[in-house]
This record gives structure tokens, C-alpha cells and sequence, in this order.
């Protein structure tokens, strides 16, 4: 048994077949193997969230994840959320509300956001929900925004605009699910 | 990181074979703290046994009205369950008030239970720590301690359990299913981490190869009300300095039914039987509650820097319980 | 012709968004390379001496590791003026945590475990890292940052203070901080012969270029430095670190190109921080609250590797009438990473002191805070004597204080309750020097009439690159579209670097020249562009020593609204308004995103921010996001950030001051302020987490 193992996901609706390092994180196959620089690193650790991407629909920080074990894993990362010359409501609404300077934590924002709406569509609670029984879908104000958003980490202090970059990029969600 | 051999296999008995075999195994969940260590060369695992997919992942209700919740289950998924945000509010709180949403995604609660304490010597290879290097040396007593423990810490170690779940289960009488190489068995979830005493490197009474299958609830009490209370030093995405688990039922005026556990004091999650004893009967008032946790907390043993948990974990317990007792 | 909307003003959107939000921008690591390498630095494991060997064997032991480089190994580097550059250049260990040896491997995996394997031997000797207020190596510096003179005097400080009617005496201390910018200080070196290609995260490529040159011994045309996106810098990115020249002594060891990325845990000790500060101020006013007496003492410390000294006293030689006063820095050569610039370096903490101060005499003189420091209003820098340019300090307050409500306010500490919160408001003034450098910049117009602009500027995330283009626009007289700028490489016209507030005057004011100077070259040749289009360049040296007849400030007020959890000491900031003058606002966009990340960053000063200098080891103990924390999105309240319009004809073309720094002045007072307010607990020390207030909460049963 070696310490290398061949592992297939599914990045950005395409197959990827590597043959992986064991200790390689799905964060370094992104940057170094498959050449998605668009997810950031930013402190290798899961303490800053520029790293996060969808994994199986789920926002996830892939610097700790390693690819070994992600096998037949779906995974979207920020370049996969627009499609040809169409960006995604929330990268739009980033541009929109100014809601980055640097940029180096906004793919991981971005993909964050695109997690959260699609977590608080689905009824999950947050630290910042009441406790009452819930129903169908949590409402993103701006205290959830705020809460939900905590994962991502911008040195720059974007936060303000993030957040309503989120809020508006919700709202469209919503009305569009509608 | 060194290099390790990686295995996934489908069944837990294959998985816990692996394990048992190799002194240099470890299993792997979801890896947020795992592989943080491993990258710091903290740990050095030479094989890892991925669990994340066997048949732990499913929230089942129990005959008597409680929850058995698989350990591959993510901390997500249980936070959000709807039994859960019914009948026991503490847990899920405790659970969205730890790391963030992307950890919650990726975690699993039988890895939450089995993350390593934290210290920032634990951490860093490069200085002397008894967790890691067994009689290196602590250089927190005299060093950086303000995170760290006041209660149940030794002269060999003062790092401290930095799970919320665990604090929440502590408090919800929770039990543990473990299975090994030797058969399976069960213990109370306070049973399940250890105080450091002279071996801060064991964390757990796991044996080597033992694995947690499955988190057991017992059903909720009665007319009970439950809640977890964190502090830390932002609003989110940060460890406890303090917090407080409690179930709390009071029947004309007086504590019927009272369960506390504190978190971000000790090396394990510290269920306060004192404080329970000295609160059962007594008038759910501000100054019964105060009074009953001071008893608990006369174990403190602050040191330069971390004194202050010791009053902070006072008022906070007193004000979840207040709170839960709608004395405001 | 139609009328051009002028570019100047609007708030244009970033021209680099698209590419930022895509995620097709790219940073200095995300250069794909053939070949390319990774190299894994080695941090020393003692706080001072020498390394005594270096076993490298295991390290080796993977065939994927090429090379350790180590002071015995490593290419000789000439020495520049920056001795934290010196890297691999002898066995002396001045710091724990500087790079004694760097593993250069085929993969990121193998070189992390190969950095890991190394194994270094020491020669310790005793170590000296912890500032005290007493640390017997305090000096008094004549000259502090070969700028500013250590120590002034003016009138009789001693006399003015004893005759005093009202005299305050505190003491103020701030940790060490950290920049810590999302993006690691990263480098991807390709060596072609004797030329150099370096993408470099930096905050200024020309300064990078001209050392890496000098460091190793070739021509600075041989060596080309790429930043074109750079992900936040707060001054730990203004010179050259070790990311770079690590990066292109590997390459040249191995010849192959090479990338490095800082690790986030050795950022503290190799890229510079604020040093940590313990001030004492000293006031003594009349009973109508007129400073007569001012002294602001600081003690601070600097490694023995570096000179740089935190200015902290500099804002009391500039902010209110003092006609006696003494200024003054200590500092003391500790064996500790080099401090250096972080955000607003001097004014950030000195104006944490002298606000809380100011706040301690209103109370004292029972006169609204915001009163007393229009009372001690100046048309004249106390310091220089210099009439300021421009001065709207008064008008940032009063702006400030209509928007945020604040005359409702009850001036009486700790009478406000929410259930188990106690509620305040507070408020502090923000300064921040006009600084102007020397830059070049080259425009040229083609037939078409298309614009290209170009200036090694760098956007590490102020907008840079849109207002250099709007400025190019506004002094074209062409549409913003029709303007092509470039930025962030060492091939364009030379530039200072991202610094100082100093970017968009510095760099703009030089591309207003020469396009102006387009401009007039289109116009003589009746409006037409000759085939071969038509260029200018300019050299700003000259014009930048204009306007020097007077004290050049911005100023502003900020007000914050805390909660405090009375059970818990938790600190949650409510609100956050701020007022700036700051010359014209070139775009409104960016600009508010500038002053509102700064005030973000006050917060997380103000409340959370914390670095332990550990006395054992000699490194800075929270050296990763977990333990060292910065404001996440939860603490965040809605922040507003305004200006008033500020018309001041000595600054340069664009009539524009600094905007990247003054929104961290004066934030943590503000706060610090507020929390005095809600507790009656004046606080002193930063940060004010639960563990400062506790104490003072025992009466709250």
C-alpha cells in the first residue's frame, strides 16, 4: 500500500481523474495539480475561509479536506459558479456593493454566500435564529447574514458591504425560487 | 506533514481491524482537527482509516423518546435536526455556536467528541509540551494561559477541551457507544475525556483501535428547558473562553430538576454535580444559583492569566440559568 | 463635441472586480511555471545565538527534495540596508523564528515535510524580549525613522503642568499587533541567465526590484518584479521580505523557477508587526478645558535587527493647541522579529492615548467631549508653527455629531440599561499626515484614440488602478473607457510604493502630468493623432516639493455606540459613524470602502487584537487566526463612513489627501470611550475583552 492514491471527482461539472499524494489537500490539488488558483489560501489551517468551496453542495474549507478522501465528490469552486460570460448573482452583487478590496477572500466569500443562501433556503438555523420552531426557510436579515457569513475572514474590512452584497443576493434567490 | 497509507474500508469490523493492527493508525472523520495537527506535525499518523462513510450516519429516535445519533453524522446536519431544535435546544445551540459553518459541514460529531485539546504549546513542536512529549515540560503555567484551564488541570498539563457539543451532551446525560477490537461497550459521555493528572497525552479512556459508533440521548425531562451560553472573544467563529450547558426545571419556585456543565475550564467538558446538589430544592433565585455554582467553582485552581474565567463562569451559568428559570 | 462627465469624483466601479470575483485574478503563487518548485521555510527555534549545525539527512532522504539551502550553502547575497534580508547569510540568530535554513522540493507536500525534517543545533545565549516601562535599554533616539526628531519641546512643559488647574496623568498600553493580510507574503522566482522574474506580493515592486538587484549583484534591468494583484499588505508588504529573496536564491540554487509561500504561523516573526507601546500622557488645562500643558511620553521597543521605531507621540506635535508640551519616544533593542509599518504606524496607537486622554479631561472638566476638543482647535501646527492647508477637524465634529445623534447624549457614565446591558456612546478625532513622493509615469494616445497609461503603482485593494485611470480620464478630457492603465510591474515608469496614504496622490499626481501633457500634445497637433500616436512622460521630483509652506493634515471624528454584557464582559459595538475631511474624494466608492475597512480594522483593535511576546521563547504566542483574533463578519455593526467637502489648492492636482490610513486613527478611542460611557470603567489597555472589564463588575449582582 502506497502513499499515493488515484482519486476521480467531479470539479466544476468535469471529471478529474489525479493520481494524489495522500497528504495533498483538495485546496493544493485545486491550486497545484488542476491549476483553479480562483480558490485562495490564505492560512492552510480552516481559520480564514478564503479556501471554501462546495462539496456536495455544502460549503466546506478545502484546506482541510484532503483529496484522497473526497473520492466521487462534486466540488464547486468559484470559477465554476459562472457559466461563460454570465456571472453568478453573487459575484454580481459583489461588484455591486463594492463588497471586496484585495480581493484574496472573495472567491472564498463568494463561495460561502452561495452555501448560506442555499442552507438558510433550507430551513437551517444559525447561533443567530430564534428558537422557535421553524418554517420553511430562515429569512437571511442581516444579524443571520452577519453570523452565517463569520466562516471568512476579509483583512480588508469589506463586511459591511458583504453583507449587503448577500442580503440582495438572498433576496434575488428567493424571488426567483418563488 | 509525513507521508501516511490511506485506506477507506466499507465496514466498520474491517476498519476497526485496521486500526487495532497498526500502532500508528488513526481513524479519520471529518479531519478539521486531524489534519490541522498533521500539518503542524503535532500528529504523525501512518495510516489513516477514513469513517466518515460507513453506517454511522443517520439520526434514529430511540423507543423511549430520545435520539441516537450515528458518529459520521456531520455537526450540521444534527444542529438542524428538527428533534433536536425540539427537544434539546442546548444541543443545538452548542453546535452552531462552534467554528463555522464551513467546519459544521465538514466535521463529524465522533470526531468533534475526539478533537485534541488546545494549547498553544501543544501545537508548536518546536517548544516542550507533556501532551505531545511526554516529561518535555509545560511552559504554559508560566507561559501563555489565559485560554486555559482552571479546573481539573495538573503540574504536567492545563489544556483545555474546546468541544461545544461535548459541553451541551454533558449536561444532557448523553452516552457513548463505542466498538473495538475487544467487542463494544458504552460509557456516560463524562466519562468518556480525561483530566490530564500524570498522563495529559491521553485525552480519552479510548483504547487503541475503539471507535465511537453512535451518540445516545436519553429523552429529554419533562418541562425541562435547555440552553448553551458561549463567550468567547468575538461575536463568532472562536473557542470558549466560558460556557455554560444547562437543563433546568422549576416547579413552584424551586429547582426541581437541574443539570449545568461548564465549558473552556478544564480538559473535559465539566458537569457540575456540586453545583446540581447543592441547587435541588433550593428557590431558582439568582442568589441560590450564584451561591451553588460558587460551591462548584471553589475547585478553581486560576493561574496569572486566567483568573478571570473564574468569575466569568459564574455569572455566565448564573445568567443561562436565570434565563431558563425567567427570572428577567 | 459633447460635455465629458468628469471621471474625477465618480464612483467608479474597481476595473479589476470581474477578474476578483471570477477568481481569474491572480496572485504572486498562482503563476503556473514549468517546473516549477516549492520551497518550505525553516524558522529558528531559539530567540538568540548561533546555529551550530544543520543535518539536513533526513530532509534529503525523499528523492522529491532537491536542495536545503542553509548558511552554508545558500547563494551570498551583498548586503543592503534591510538586515532582515540578509537570509541564510550567516549562523547568527537575532530572533526566534527567523529562517535559518529553506527546503526546495518538486511538491508542496514534500517540501513542508522536508522543512519539517531538518533538523538545526544551537548555541543559545541568554534572550531579552519583553518591553518593560522600565527596561533598562531604553534610549532616547535623537532622530526616530531618519525622520522625526525623538524628542520636542516647546514652552515649559514642567512649570505649565504643576500651575495647572486640572491635570490628568495616565498610562496607555497597546500589544503587539499584526497585519496579517490575507494573502501569506508569496514569490514565484524564474531566473533566465543573470535576468530575474519575480511575482512578488508587495506594496511596491519598484523598491523590490531595486534590491533584489542589489542583493544579488546585477542590474536592476535585469530584474523584472510582477505584483499586479496583491492581497492586502497594511504595511507588512512596503519592503521587500524574506518570501522574495528566498524565493530567487532558491531558483538560482536549482535553476529551476520557484515558489514560496509564507506560512501563515511564521508570518508574525517575518514580516514585521506593531510593536507594542505603553504611553503616558500627561494634560494639564484650565477649568474651561484649554490644554496649557501637554506631555506624551512613549516607551516602545525594536528588534536588533531593524530601527524602526512606532512614532506613537508624532499626533500630539499636530493635534490641538498646546503651547507648552514635551513629545517623546524611549525604545529599547529587544531580541525580537523586527517591528515595522502597520496601518496608520505612529498616529494609530499614539491617537488611542492622546483621545482617550482628551476623553479623561472632558470628563474631569464635566465638558462634552466633543466641545472640548473644538476648544482646542489650531489654524496652526502646535509643532512647526506652519499654518495647516486645510483644517476641518471642527466641522468632521459637529458633521459627525448631527448624524449620529449625539447631543441626546447623558454625559453621566454607566446609567444606561438594556435588561443586563449597559449602553454608551464615545467619540475621538482621526488625523493622518499628507504625504507626497517623487513617481514617474509615461501616457500615450493612439490614433484610434485609445489612452495608455502606465505607472508601477500597486492596488493592494484601495482601488488604486480605477482612480489612477480616473485621474488619467478626468486629465485626457476622454472617456474612462477609452483609457487603458497599467499597473503592477517593475517594466512601468518607476513608483513609490502603496504606503503612507501616499499612493493615489503620489502616483496620480504623475499621471496627471503626462496625460495633461498628451492632452496639449493632441490639442498643438489640431486634435489628430499622427500615426506613431503621441507620448509624454513625467517626473514629479520637482513638483512634489510645492505646498511645503504649510502643515498638510486630514482630519476626522468618529462616534461609536457599545453595548456591554454585564454578565459576561462581552463588548459588541452597536454603531460606528466617522467624518472625514480629507481633501476631494476622487471616487466615492472606493473611498468609503477605504475608511470603512479601516474603521473595521480600529474595531477589531479596539476589542480583540492581541499578541503575547513570550518571555520563554521569544516569539509571539498567537501566531494563527485561532488564537490571534481579527474581526470576523459577526462583529461588525453598520458602519457609516461621510466627508465633508474640502477644497485645499496645496496639495497636488488633484486636490486629494490620503484616504488608505486615517480610518484606523482614533477608532479603538472612540470605542474605548464608549465603553467608558456605558461602565464607568476607563480602560487603558488594549484590547478590551471580557477579562479587562470582569473586574470592575462585581456590583452588578
Amino acid at each position: 500500500m502506497g502513499t499515493t492514491t488515484a482519486v476521480t471527482m467531479e470539479i466544476n461539472a468535469e471529471s478529474c481523474a489525479l493520481d494524489l499524494d495522500n497528504r495533498t489537500t483538495l485546496l493544493d490539488a485545486l491550486r497545484e495539480h488542476l491549476g483553479l488558483t480562483g480558490t485562495k489560501k490564505g492560512c492552510d489551517h480552516g481559520q480564514c475561509g478564503a479556501c471554501t468551496v462546495l462539496v456536495d453542495g455544502l460549503r466546506m474549507n478545502s484546506c482541510l479536506l484532503l483529496a484522497v478522501a473526497l473520492d466521487g465528490a462534486q466540488v464547486t469552486t468559484v470559477e465554476g459558479l459562472s457559466s461563460d460570460a454570465v456571472l453568478h448573482p453573487v459575484q454580481q452583487a459583489f461588484i455591486d456593493h463594492d463588497a471586496f478590496q484585495c480581493g484574496y477572500c472573495t472567491p472564498g466569500q463568494i463561495c460561502s454566500a452561495v452555501g448560506a443562501i442555499t442552507e438558510a433556503a433550507s430551513g437551517w438555523p444559525s447561533a443567530a435564529t430564534a428558537q422557535e420552531r421553524p418554517v420553511g426557510s430562515v429569512a437571511l436579515t442581516e444579524a443571520e447574514i452577519r453570523e452565517r457569513m463569520s466562516g471568512n475572514l476579509c483583512r480588508c474590512g469589506a463586511y459591511v458591504n458583504i453583507v449587503s452584497a448577500v442580503a440582495e443576493a438572498a433576496e434575488a434567490a428567493r424571488e426567483a425560487g418563488r | 506533514m509525513k507521508t501516511f497509507r490511506y485506506e477507506r474500508p466499507t465496514d466498520p469490523a474491517a476498519a476497526i481491524a485496521l486500526v487495532a493492527g497498526d500502532s500508528g493508525a488513526r481513524y479519520l472523520g471529518g479531519g478539521t482537527n486531524l489534519v490541522d495537527l498533521m500539518k503542524l506535525g503535532v500528529e504523525t499518523p501512518e495510516l489513516l482509516v477514513d469513517v466518515s462513510r460507513l453506517p454511522f450516519g443517520e439520526v434514529e429516535e430511540t423507543g423511549g423518546g430520545g435520539l441516537r445519533i450515528g458518529a459520521a453524522v456531520r455537526n450540521s446536519r444534527l444542529a438542524t435536526h428538527m428533534l433536536v431544535r425540539e427537544r434539546y435546544p442546548a444541543l443545538s445551540q452548542a453546535l452552531l455556536s462552534g467554528a463555522s459553518a464551513q467546519l459544521r459541514n465538514a466535521a463529524t460529531i465522533g470526531g468533534n467528541l475526539l478533537q485534541r485539546t488546545r494549547c498553544l504549546y501543544f501545537q508548536d513542536v518546536s517548544k516542550p509540551c507533556n501532551k505531545r512529549r511526554p516529561g518535555s515540560g509545560c511552559p504554559a503555567r508560566e507561559g501563555v494561559h489565559r485560554d486555559l484551564a482552571v479546573l481539573g488541570a495538573s503540574e504536567h498539563c492545563i489544556a483545555t477541551s474546546t468541544s461545544d457539543l461535548a459541553v451541551a451532551l454533558a449536561a444532557l446525560d448523553a452516552t457513548v457507544h463505542l466498538a473495538g477490537p475487544a467487542g463494544t461497550r458504552s460509557l456516560p459521555l463524562t466519562d468518556l475525556h480525561r483530566l490530564p493528572g500524570d498522563a495529559p497525552e491521553r485525552d480519552t479512556v479510548l483504547r487503541h483501535g475503539e471507535l465511537i459508533t453512535a451518540v445516545e440521548l436519553p429523552p429529554p425531562p419533562r418541562s425541562a428547558r435547555s440552553a448553551y451560553r458561549k463567550v468567547r472573544d468575538r461575536a463568532s467563529y472562536a473557542f470558549a473562553l466560558a460556557s455554560v450547558a444547562a437543563v433546568l426545571n422549576v416547579r413552584d419556585g424551586a429547582v426541581h430538576e437541574v443539570r449545568l456543565a461548564f465549558g473552556g475550564l478544564a480538559a473535559k467538558p465539566w458537569r457540575a454535580n456540586g453545583a446540581e446538589e447543592a441547587l435541588q430544592g433550593r428557590p431558582a433565585t439568582e442568589d441560590s444559583f450564584a451561591a451553588a455554582v460558587r460551591t462548584e467553582l471553589t475547585a478553581c485552581r486560576p493561574l496569572r492569566d486566567n483568573g478571570y474565567k473564574v468569575a466569568l463562569a459564574e455569572r455566565l451559568a448564573v445568567a443561562v440559568l436565570a434565563q431558563l428559570a425567567e427570572l428577567d | 463635441m459633447t460635455t465629458l462627465e468628469s471621471a474625477l469624483g465618480a464612483s467608479t466601479a474597481r476595473l479589476e472586480g470581474r477578474a476578483k470575483v471570477s477568481g481569474t485574478a491572480r496572485y504572486a503563487a498562482e503563476y503556473a511555471s514549468e517546473g516549477a518548485l516549492y520551497a518550505w521555510p525553516v524558522p529558528a527555534g531559539i530567540a538568540r545565538g548561533e546555529v551550530t549545525a544543520v543535518h539536513t539527512d533526513a530532509a534529503m532522504a525523499d528523492p522529491a527534495v532537491l536542495v536545503v539551502l542553509t548558511h552554508d550553502n545558500a547563494p551570498r547575497l551583498r548586503p543592503v540596508e534591510d538586515r532582515t534580508l540578509a537570509l541564510l547569510q550567516s549562523p547568527h540568530v537575532a530572533h526566534r523564528g527567523q529562517y535559518v535554513a529553506l527546503a526546495v522540493a518538486t511538491s508542496l507536500e514534500a517540501a513542508r515535510a522536508a522543512a519539517a525534517a531538518v533538523l538545526v543545533q544551537y548555541k543559545a545565549d541568554h534572550h531579552d524580549v519583553v518591553l518593560t516601562e522600565d527596561h533598562p535599554g531604553l534610549y532616547a533616539p535623537e532622530e526616530i525613522d531618519g525622520l522625526w526628531p525623538g524628542t520636542r519641546e516647546h514652552g515649559d512643559f514642567g512649570g505649565a503642568y504643576a500651575a495647572a488647574e486640572i491635570r490628568t496623568d495616565a498610562v496607555y498600553t497597546i500589544p503587539p499587533l499584526h497585519n496579517h493580510p490575507m494573502e501569506p507574503h508569496a514569490a514565484t522566482a524564474v531566473w533566465d541567465g543573470d535576468a530575474l522574474t519575480v511575482y512578488d506580493s508587495n506594496q511596491g515592486s519598484t523598491a523590490v526590484q531595486h534590491t533584489l538587484a542589489q542583493l544579488f549583484g546585477i542590474d536592476a534591468g535585469q530584474v523584472r518584479v510582477v505584483s499586479e494583484h496583491v492581497g492586502g499588505g497594511f504595511g507588512s508588504k512596503g519592503t521587500p521580505r524574506p518570501n522574495v529573496v528566498l524565493a530567487a536564491m532558491a531558483a538560482r540554487a536549482v535553476d529551476r523557477p520557484v515558489k514560496l509561500a509564507v506560512p501563515r504561523n511564521h508570518m508574525p516573526a517575518v514580516v514585521g508587526h506593531r510593536a507594542p507601546t505603553i504611553q503616558r500622557i500627561r494634560i494639564g488645562a484650565g477649568s474651561d478645558g484649554r490644554i496649557r500643558a501637554l506631555a506624551h511620553e512613549v516607551v516602545t521597543c525594536t528588534s536588533t535587527v531593524g530601527h524602526f521605531v512606532e512614532p506613537a507621540a508624532l499626533p500630539s506635535r499636530m493635534m490641538y493647541t498646546a503651547p507648552n508640551s514635551r513629545t517623546s519616544h524611549r525604545v529599547t533593542r529587544l531580541d525580537i522579529p523586527a517591528p515595522s509599518w502597520m496601518r496608520a504606524p505612529g498616529e494609530c496607537p499614539g491617537m488611542f492615548a492622546l483621545e482617550s486622554a482628551i476623553d479623561e479631561l472632558a470628563d474631569i472638566c464635566g465638558l462634552d467631549p466633543v466641545e472640548l476638543r473644538i476648544r482646542n482647535d489650531t489654524e496652526v501646527e502646535p509643532d512647526s508653527g506652519l499654518p495647516f492647508s486645510s483644517r476641518h477637524l471642527v466641522e468632521c465634529l459637529q458633521e459627525g455629531a448631527r448624524r449620529f445623534g449625539w447631543h441626546e447624549r447623558d454625559r453621566r457614565p454607566g446609567i444606561r440599561r438594556e435588561g443586563r446591558l449597559l449602553i454608551g456612546s464615545g467619540v475621538a478625532s482621526s488625523m493622518y499626515p499628507v504625504i507626497i513622493f517623487p513617481s514617474c509615469a509615461a501616457a500615450h494616445a493612439d490614433p484610434d484614440g485609445q489612452y495608455r497609461v502606465r505607472v508601477n503603482a500597486t492596488d493592494i485593494g484601495t482601488g488604486a488602478r480605477t482612480v489612477l485611470a480616473q485621474i488619467a480620464a478626468d486629465a485626457l478630457a476622454a472617456p474612462l473607457g477609452r483609457v487603458h492603465i497599467s499597473i503592477g510591474s517593475s517594466d512601468l515608469p518607476e513608483a513609490p510604493l502603496a504606503g503612507g496614504s501616499s499612493g493615489t496622490a503620489s502616483w496620480g499626481w504623475a499621471v496627471h502630468n503626462a496625460c495633461a501633457q498628451v492632452r496639449e500634445l493632441v490639442e498643438r497637433s489640431g486634435g489628430s493623432v499622427p500615426a506613431g500616436g503621441l507620448s509624454a512622460s513625467a517626473d514629479t521630483t520637482e513638483d512634489i516639493k510645492s505646498g511645503q509652506e504649510y502643515a498638510r493634515c486630514a482630519f476626522g471624528a468618529q462616534f461609536a455606540e457599545v453595548q456591554v454584557d454585564t454578565d459576561t464582559g462581552e463588548v459588541r459595538v452597536r454603531r460606528l459613524t466617522g467624518v472625514f475631511a480629507a481633501g476631494r474624494i476622487l471616487n466615492p466608492r472606493t473611498a468609503r470602502s477605504q475608511f470603512i475597512g479601516a474603521m473595521t480594522m480600529g474595531l477589531s483593535m479596539a476589542l480583540m487584537e492581541a499578541s503575547t511576546m513570550d518571555p520563554e521563547f521569544g516569539d509571539h504566542a498567537e501566531r494563527d487566526f485561532a488564537s490571534y483574533h481579527v474581526a470576523a463578519c459577526a462583529d461588525l455593526p453598520a458602519i457609516e463612513a461621510h466627508w465633508i467637502g474640502e477644497e485645499d489648492p496645496h496639495l497636488n492636482p488633484m486636490g486629494s489627501k490620503g484616504i488608505g490610513e486615517i480610518g484606523i486613527v482614533g477608532t479603538a478611542a472612540a470605542i474605548a470611550n464608549a465603553v467608558h460611557h456605558a461602565t464607568g470603567v476607563r480602560v487603558r489597555t488594549l484590547p478590551i475583552r471580557p477579562d479587562a472589564l470582569l473586574p470592575h463588575f462585581a456590583h452588578f449582582a
